[in-house]
């Protein structure tokens, strides 16, 4: 399995640790990622509040570099703002001949000539459909017993193409989340919207979103998720949310790949996690055996059992 | 604020793209599946069905009352559950459009947002996220924000998520400029 990679800025910034775990569990899983030569960025939603056409010509650009270099093969993208752009000019060049000669004839100013055959698939489809939960489970060396773990996959990557799952009723992640040894924590918010970029633009409203969500959240040990933006939502606004609502709605939040890193026996600096990813993980075989206690001081949770500090 | 055009101001103006969000939403018939599927209604000072209803009878003045379409948050609930199939979000889209172009006052925090972004694509090809918030947040004078994100910065910077140094960076200049050629041909 190879695929076109297109990390986008997030990746190389505040979500470089979802970048780097998503390379180090596709490369354990035998997955090829050939990053996409000079890619920029796909706008996100500012290019859209400023032109249209815009909004399609600066991921169709990336698309045309990769089809430049390899034509039938997939783009991935971890960031589900990315996915969902480079996913719209997909389809306008697929579907909408007007729309398509527009985008190409701005794209000629660099000399790209795309013909749009390219697929973009996000991360998310691509472990669950090509990669599929039976191959995870074969190479979990450490699984995650006892942890509870709610799907988080916010709009973009379900919403509006279903591509891959339910954009109602999601169910995409449960068979990776089983395949680690780890279950499925049932909730209502796996498809509810952070709010976005709200959080930082109309306070009020985005933090009312995120408090929600954390608050359905309680009773799991973790959240994963598929998207940077999602990710930092829900770690960064932890205490506002939390006075908010007057509880604490403090909480593990993980991108999936580090999730699935973490039963793969990966280390955890190519994961990008510390401490365990602050999951109440059962100590690895031989380490507890020699010292009884964990490194972090907590007691022994081998056997699946649980002890919260 | 003077929010300088992202583009130039050659582009359409905002009752041009106004008469756009008027065809996308003709077929509305106001069954409010809209409303009820909006996870910011509540905040959002008209519903999203009403909203769509001033659009139909063309009162660009109340729209650009409301801070309704600066609201969304792109969940595409709304798309995906009109019983008319209308392109609801790229409608919302359509209408921020419209106040950039104004250059509305009462939406320059939102605006400037947006700007600051894409200069920031412009001028370097990637976002440099740290750049952009420090850019945004100058843009809107607001020393509430700069608080708030100088808070956020410190926890991102302790969890060692914080962008280091600078990465290659790559003009796309000629690319916009020809977006903005080629959007505005008639
Ligand atoms: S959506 Fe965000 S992360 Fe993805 S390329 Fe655009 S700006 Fe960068
Ligand atoms: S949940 Fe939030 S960040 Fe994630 S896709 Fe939806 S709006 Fe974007
Ligand atoms: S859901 Fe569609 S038809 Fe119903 S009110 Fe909203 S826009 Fe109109
Ligand atoms: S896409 Fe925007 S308007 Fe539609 S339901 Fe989501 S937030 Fe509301």
């Amino acid at each position: 399995m190879r695929y076109h990679y297109y990390p986008g800025c997030s990746l190389e910034g505040t979500a470089r640790d979802y970048d780097r775990s998503t390379r180090a569990v596709l490369a354990a899983l035998g997955v090829e990622l050939l990053e996409i030569p000079d890619w920029t960025c796909c706008g996100a939603s500012a290019a859209g509040a400023a032109g249209a056409l815009l909004a399609r010509v600066l991921p169709a650009r990336n698309l045309a570099l990769a089809e430049r270099r390899e034509a039938k093969r997939d783009v991935l993208a971890p960031c589900s703002a990315c996915y969902l752009n480079l996913r719209h000019a997909a389809q306008a060049m697929r579907a909408n001949p007007r729309e398509a000669a527009a985008i190409r004839e701005v794209l000629s100013v660099e000399e790209l000539r795309p013909e749009g055959r390219t697929r973009v698939r996000h991360l998310l489809d691509v472990l669950a459909c090509d990669v599929g939960a039976d191959r995870v489970a074969a190479r979990v060396i450490r699984p995650l017993r006892g942890i509870r773990i709610a799907p988080y996959y916010g709009c973009q990557c379900l919403r509006p193409y279903a591509d891959f799952d339910d954009p109602e009723r999601p169910t995409s992640m449960e068979p990776l989340i089983r395949a680690l040894g780890a279950e499925v924590f049932r909730w209502r918010s796996g498809g509810a919207c952070c709010g976005a970029s709200l959080a930082s633009t109309q306070r009020e409203a985005g933090l009312s979103r995120i408090a929600a969500i954390l608050d359905d959240a309680r009773g799991a040990d973790a959240v994963a998720t598929v998207c940077p933006m999602c990710q930092m939502n829900l770690v960064a606004f932890q205490g506002p949310a939390s006075r908010r609502l007057r509880r604490d709605l403090a909480r593990t939040v993980l991108y999936l790949p580090q999730l699935i890193g973490l039963a793969l026996g990966l280390p955890q600096e190519a994961l990008g996690c510390r401490g365990e990813g602050g999951l109440p993980l059962p100590t690895p075989p031989g380490r507890a055996a020699v010292r009884g206690r964990s490194p972090d001081g907590a007691a022994d949770r081998r056997d699946g059992e649980e002890v919260r500090r | 604020m003077n929010v300088p055009p992202v583009m130039d101001s050659s582009l359409p103006p905002a009752g041009a793209e106004l008469e756009r969000v008027r065809r996308m939403v003709q077929a509305c018939m106001q069954c409010g599946t809209c409303s009820g599927s909006c996870p910011n209604a509540a905040a959002m000072d008209l519903t999203p069905r009403r909203l769509w209803r001033l659009v139909l009878l063309d009162r660009g003045e109340e729209i650009f009352r409301s801070r309704t379409f600066t609201l969304c948050s792109a969940c595409y609930r709304c798309t995906l559950r009109c019983p008319r199939g209308l392109p609801l979000t790229e409608a919302m889209h359509a209408l921020q459009r419209a106040a950039h172009r104004g250059r509305m006052r009462r939406y320059r925090a939102v605006t400037a947002f947006h700007h600051q972004f894409l200069e920031s694509v412009r001028r370097n090809g990637r976002v440099n996220e740290m750049a952009f918030m420090m850019h945004y947040i100058a843009a809107v004078k607001n020393p509430l924000l700069l608080l708030r994100h100088a808070a956020l910065g410190l926890q991102l910077a302790a969890r060692g998520s914080l962008p280091l140094g600078r990465r290659p960076s790559r003009s796309l200049e000629a690319l916009f400029r020809r977006a903005a050629e080629v959007e505005n041909a008639p």
